[in-house]
C-alpha cells in the first residue's frame, strides 16, 4: 500500500502576536491509499483547521502536507472535501445535477461526458432522478448526497469530509454512513473524514486518529478491527465495537486531552449497546441545524430596503 | 408541494387577484361619483380621463393598429430615454458595485462618499445637467443614470459580499479557475441584491424621467407642464395616470425576468 | 485608521478630484466650478440670514411631512398587515399609485393647492409615506410564527403576545422605512421647491442660481448643503437605530 498523505509538524495560528490563537500544533501522521481515516476531536480543538490546511485552503503556518508526495501549495487537481453546512455549501442558483457537473467544468470533459458522469455518480448515491431539481427542493440528507456526489464525481484520489454527518438527523446519518463507507470500498478512494462522534468515527473507519483539545495534536492512532460488512444494528451491538468506542471515549476524557483545563465534557460515552446515535458525542450541541427553511427565513430579514420603495 | 395543495394555492391566488382587481375597479367607480358630486374642474370624472386618453393615444390610422402621434412621439421616445438610461445604469452600477466589493478596501473609502452621493437630490442637478449637455437627450440620460446609479452601486456591493466563506472554500476546493469566479460564483450569488436595487432604480429611472423632461421640456414631462398651464385638466390627469400604469408595467415586467433569473430561489411565489 | 476617517478621506478625495480636474481644465469651469469656488459659497452662505431662513423652512416642511407620513403609513400598514384581507383587495391599488412619482403630481397639486408650504408637505408625504407602509406590513407579515406560538406558550394571550413580542419583532423594520422615508421626503421637498418654484427654501435657491445663468456655484452649493443634509440625516438614523434596536441585525444590512 503506497502513502497517499503525509502530515509533518503541521502548525497553524490565527493571527499574529497577543492575539495569536494556536488552533493546530506540530501534527503528524500518514494516510494509506484506500484508507477510511476518522479523526475525532472535541468540538473547537482544531479539526475543521486541520482539513483546511490539508485542502491548502488555507496555508498552515508551519509543518508541511504531502499529497502522493507532492508538496500541497493551493487546493490539488485530485482533492475534494465535503462540508458540513451542506445548505450553503451546494450553489443554491444551480440545479443538483449542475452543481455535481461543476468541478467537471474545469477539467477538459465534454458537455456529454459532463452529464453522463453526474448522472452516474447521483444514482451511485441513490439520488437518480432528482438532476433537476435545486438544492433546496431536497431533504437535508439528500442535499449532503448531492455534496457527496460533487465531490466524488472527479474521482479525487483523497477525499475530505468535515463533520458531514452533523446536520442530519440519526436515520439518515446511519443511511450515510453507510453510503461513504459503500462508495470508499466501490471506488476504492482514500477517505479522511472529521468528527466530534465517537460512535461515528468507530463504525466509519478502518482508523481512529484522536485529537487532544486545542491546540489540536494527536493522543492515539487506533486501528480498528471490525468486519468490513458493517451493519448500522449488528455492529454497533458487537462487543468489539463496544469496546472500542470505550476505548475512545476514555482517551478523549483522559488528562492529556483536557490540559487546557476546561471543564470535562459532558460524559462521553453512554454505556450500554443501543444502536441510538449521538449518544457518545465529543460535544453533543455541536450539531446546527440549517434547513434550507432557516436560510430562507435569514434571506427574508434582508428585505426591508428593497420592500420599501424609495422614490420622491 | 403536492399536485392538489398547487392547485388549492393557484386557486387562492386567482382568487385574490379578482377580489384586488373588483376593488381596483370599485375605486375608479368612486371616483367617478365623487367627481360627478364635486363638479370641480381640477377633479374631472374618470370616464372623462380615460375617453381624452383614448383620444390621444389610439387617433392614429388603422394600420398602426389605430396608434396614435402621441405613442410614438411622446410616448414611446421618454420610455426609450428612461430604459436605456437605466440599463446603462445597471451595467456602470454593478461593474463598479463588483470592484468594490471584492476589494477589501475600497468601501471603507468610497461607501461615504456614495453615500453622500445618493442623497444629493438629483433634481437640483438639473442646472449643472443642462449646462454640462445642453437641453435635450443627453441631458436627460445623464440625470436619470446620475440618480439610478448608487442603489445600484450600494446593493451589487452587498450581494458580493454575501457570498459565505463555505461557498467561497467550496469553490476552490472544486477547483474554479480565478477567471471564472466573478461570473460563476460572485455575480449568481449577488444576483438577488442586485435584482432589488434594479427595481428600486427601475422606478427612480421614471421619476427622473419626468423631472428631465419637465426641466428639459420635452415627452411625457411637457404634457404634464402644458394641460397645467392651458387648463387642460383632465389630459393632465390622464398622463398622470398614464404614468401609474407604465410604472405598474414596466415593475411587473422586470419582476418576471427576475422570476425567471431567480428562479431557483427557494422564497418565491406570490409575494410579488 | 478608524472607520470614519477613512470615509471622510473618501469624501475629501473627491473634493480635491473635483477642484484638480476643473484646474487642470481637464472639465471645462462653465460645466461646473472648481470645488474651492463652490466651498467658498457654501461658507457666506452659512452667514447668510435669509438663506438659512429658507433652510429652516425646508426642513420645517421635511419634519412635518415626514411626521405625517408617520402617522399615516404606520397605522395604515399595521392594519394591512394584520388583516391579510385587506391587504389582497387593496394591492393592485397600492401597486397602480406606488409607480406615481411626486413629481409628476407637481402639476395636480399645483392647481388644487397652490405652490406654497403646503404643496411640498403634501407631495412629501405621498413620497415618504410607500417606504413606512410597505416596510410595517412586510414586519407583520413576516413574523416568525413559531415566535407567537412560543409567546402564546408561556401564557401570554392574544394582545399581551402582540405588544411584547410582534411590535419588537416589528419596530426595527418600520424604523428602516422611517428611516428611508426621511431620506426620500427631504429629496422630495427640495425638488418640489426647485419645480414648483415655491417662494422660500433650499430649493427655491438653487433654483435661482440655475436661472441667474453663470452662477452653478450657488446650484452646487445649495446642491451639496442638500446633499450632506440627507447624508447627516441617514446617519444619524442609522447611529440611533443601532442603538435602539441591539437584537435587530436589520439596520446592519440596510445601512449599505
Ligand atoms: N478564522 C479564524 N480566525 C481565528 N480563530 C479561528 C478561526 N477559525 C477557527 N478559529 C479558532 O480555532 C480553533 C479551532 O477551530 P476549528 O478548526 O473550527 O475547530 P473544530 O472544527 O474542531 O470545531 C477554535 O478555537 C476557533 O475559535
Ligand atoms: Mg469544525
Amino acid at each position: 500500500m503506497s502513502t497517499m498523505l503525509e502530515v509533518s509538524g503541521l502548525t497553524h495560528q490565527y493571527g499574529r502576536g497577543e492575539r495569536a490563537h494556536v488552533a493546530v500544533r506540530d501534527l503528524t501522521f500518514t494516510i494509506e491509499a484506500g484508507q477510511l481515516a476518522c479523526i475525532v476531536g472535541p468540538s473547537g480543538c482544531g479539526k475543521s483547521t486541520l482539513l483546511r490546511c490539508i485542502s491548502g485552503l488555507i496555508p498552515a503556518t508551519g509543518g508541511s502536507v504531502r499529497l502522493h508526495g507532492d508538496e500541497v501549495s493551493g487546493v490539488p487537481d485530485d482533492l475534494a472535501v465535503v462540508f458540513q453546512d451542506y445548505s450553503r455549501s451546494l450553489f443554491p442558483w444551480l440545479t443538483v445535477a449542475k452543481n455535481v457537473e461543476f468541478p467537471l467544468r474545469w477539467q477538459q470533459v465534454s458537455k456529454a461526458d459532463r452529464r453522463r458522469r453526474a448522472a452516474e455518480v447521483l444514482e451511485s448515491v441513490g439520488l437518480a432522478g432528482v438532476g433537476k431539481k435545486y438544492p433546496w427542493q431536497l431533504s437535508g440528507g439528500m442535499q449532503q448526497r448531492v455534496s457527496i456526489a460533487r465531490a466524488l464525481v472527479s474521482r479525487p484520489a483523497l477525499l475530505l469530509m468535515d463533520e458531514p454527518f452533523a446536520s442530519v438527523d440519526a436515520q439518515t446519518r446511519g443511511e450515510l454512513e453507510d453510503l461513504t463507507r459503500r462508495v470508499q470500498r466501490d471506488l476504492g478512494s482514500t477517505i479522511l473524514l472529521v468528527t466530534h462522534d465517537i460512535d461515528e468515527s468507530v463504525y466509519l473507519a478502518d482508523r481512529v486518529l484522536v485529537l487532544s483539545k486545542s491546540p489540536a495534536a494527536i493522543v492515539a492512532d487506533l486501528t480498528i478491527d471490525l468486519p468490513a460488512e458493517r451493519d448500522q444494528i449488528t455492529t454497533r451491538e458487537s462487543e468489539q465495537f463496544v469496546s472500542l468506542r470505550g476505548e475512545v471515549a476514555r482517551l478523549l476524557q483522559s488528562p492529556q486531552v483536557q490540559r487546557t483545563g476546561e471543564t470535562a465534557p459532558e460524559t462521553p460515552a453512554t454505556a450500554g449497546s443501543d444502536a441510538a446515535h449521538g449518544a457518545a458525542s465529543a460535544d453533543a450541541a455541536d450539531s446546527a441545524t440549517t434547513d434550507s427553511a432557516k436560510a430562507a427565513a435569514a434571506e427574508a430579514v434582508e428585505s426591508p430596503d428593497e420592500t420599501a420603495a424609495s422614490r420622491s | 408541494m403536492s399536485i392538489t395543495t398547487a392547485a388549492a394555492k393557484r386557486g387562492r391566488i386567482l382568487g385574490s387577484a379578482a377580489v384586488t382587481w373588483l376593488v381596483f375597479a370599485a375605486a375608479l367607480l368612486l371616483w367617478e361619483l365623487i367627481a360627478i358630486g364635486a363638479d370641480s374642474v381640477y377633479f374631472p370624472r374618470m370616464t372623462e380621463i380615460v375617453a381624452t386618453g383614448a383620444d390621444v393615444l389610439l387617433s392614429g390610422p388603422a394600420w398602426r393598429l389605430m396608434l396614435g402621434d402621441a405613442v410614438f412621439d411622446i410616448v414611446l421616445p421618454s420610455l426609450a430615454t428612461a430604459l436605456g438610461a437605466w440599463a446603462l445604469s445597471a451595467l456602470i452600477g454593478v461593474a463598479l458595485g463588483t470592484a468594490l466589493g471584492r476589494s477589501s478596501w475600497a468601501m471603507d473609502y468610497c461607501g461615504t462618499l456614495i453615500s453622500f452621493l445618493r442623497s444629493v437630490p438629483p433634481v437640483t442637478l438639473m442646472p449643472a445637467f443642462m449646462v454640462m449637455f445642453g437641453i435635450g437627450v443627453q441631458m436627460e440620460i445623464a440625470a436619470i443614470v446620475f440618480s439610478t446609479l448608487w442603489p445600484i452601486v450600494l446593493n451589487t456591493v452587498d450581494g458580493v459580499r454575501s457570498v459565505d466563506q463555505v461557498k467561497t472554500d467550496t469553490a476552490r476546493s472544486l477547483g474554479t479557475p480565478r477567471r471564472y469566479w466573478i461570473g460563476m460564483i460572485v455575480l449568481p450569488a449577488a444576483m438577488p441584491k442586485i435584482f432589488a436595487g434594479l427595481r428600486l432604480s427601475l422606478s427612480i429611472a421614471i421619476l427622473l424621467m419626468v423631472v428631465a423632461e419637465i426641466v428639459g421640456g420635452s415627452g411625457i414631462g411637457l404634457r404634464l407642464s402644458t394641460t397645467q398651464s392651458t387648463v387642460q385638466y383632465p389630459e393632465m390627469w390622464f398622463w398622470v395616470l398614464l404614468l401609474g400604469v407604465l410604472g405598474y408595467a414596466l415593475n411587473s415586467a422586470l419582476l418576471a425576468v427576475e422570476r425567471l433569473v431567480l428562479g431557483w430561489q427557494p422564497t418565491r411565489g406570490d409575494d410579488a | 485608521m478608524r472607520t470614519f476617517a477613512k470615509g471622510l478621506t473618501g469624501l475629501l478625495g473627491f473634493f480635491l478630484l473635483w477642484e484638480i480636474t476643473v484646474q487642470a481644465g481637464v472639465l471645462p469651469d462653465y460645466w461646473v466650478p472648481p470645488a474651492s469656488e463652490v466651498a467658498t459659497t457654501f461658507v457666506e452662505l452659512l452667514g447668510d440670514r435669509e438663506f438659512l431662513l429658507g433652510v429652516v423652512a425646508t426642513l420645517l416642511a421635511w419634519l412635518i411631512a415626514l411626521g405625517v407620513a408617520i402617522g399615516i403609513g404606520v397605522p395604515a400598514g399595521l392594519l394591512l398587515g394584520s388583516v391579510p384581507a385587506l391587504q389582497s383587495a387593496s394591492r393592485a391599488l397600492i401597486e397602480f399609485l406606488r409607480p406615481i412619482p411626486a413629481v409628476a403630481l407637481i402639476p395636480l397639486v399645483m392647481v388644487t393647492i397652490g405652490s406654497g408650504p403646503d404643496a411640498k408637505i403634501t407631495l412629501a408625504v405621498y413620497a415618504a409615506v410607500w417606504p413606512i407602509l410597505f416596510n410595517t406590513i412586510y414586519a407583520f407579515g413576516e413574523i416568525d410564527p413559531v415566535l407567537l406560538d412560543s409567546a402564546r406558550a408561556t401564557g401570554a394571550n392574544r394582545r399581551q403576545a402582540l405588544t411584547w413580542v410582534a411590535l419588537p419583532h416589528a419596530a426595527p423594520f418600520i424604523f428602516t422605512g422611517v428611516r428611508v422615508a426621511a431620506s426620500i421626503a427631504l429629496i422630495a421637498v427640495i425638488s418640489v421647491e426647485y419645480i414648483a418654484a415655491s417662494e422660500v427654501g433650499l430649493g427655491r435657491y438653487i433654483l435661482e442660481g440655475g436661472m441667474n445663468n453663470g452662477h452653478l456655484d450657488q446650484v452646487m452649493a445649495g446642491t451639496v448643503l442638500a446633499g450632506l443634509a440627507g447624508w447627516a440625516i441617514n446617519s444619524a438614523l442609522v447611529g440611533s437605530g443601532k442603538r435602539l434596536f441591539r437584537w435587530a441585525d436589520t439596520e446592519e444590512r440596510a445601512t449599505r
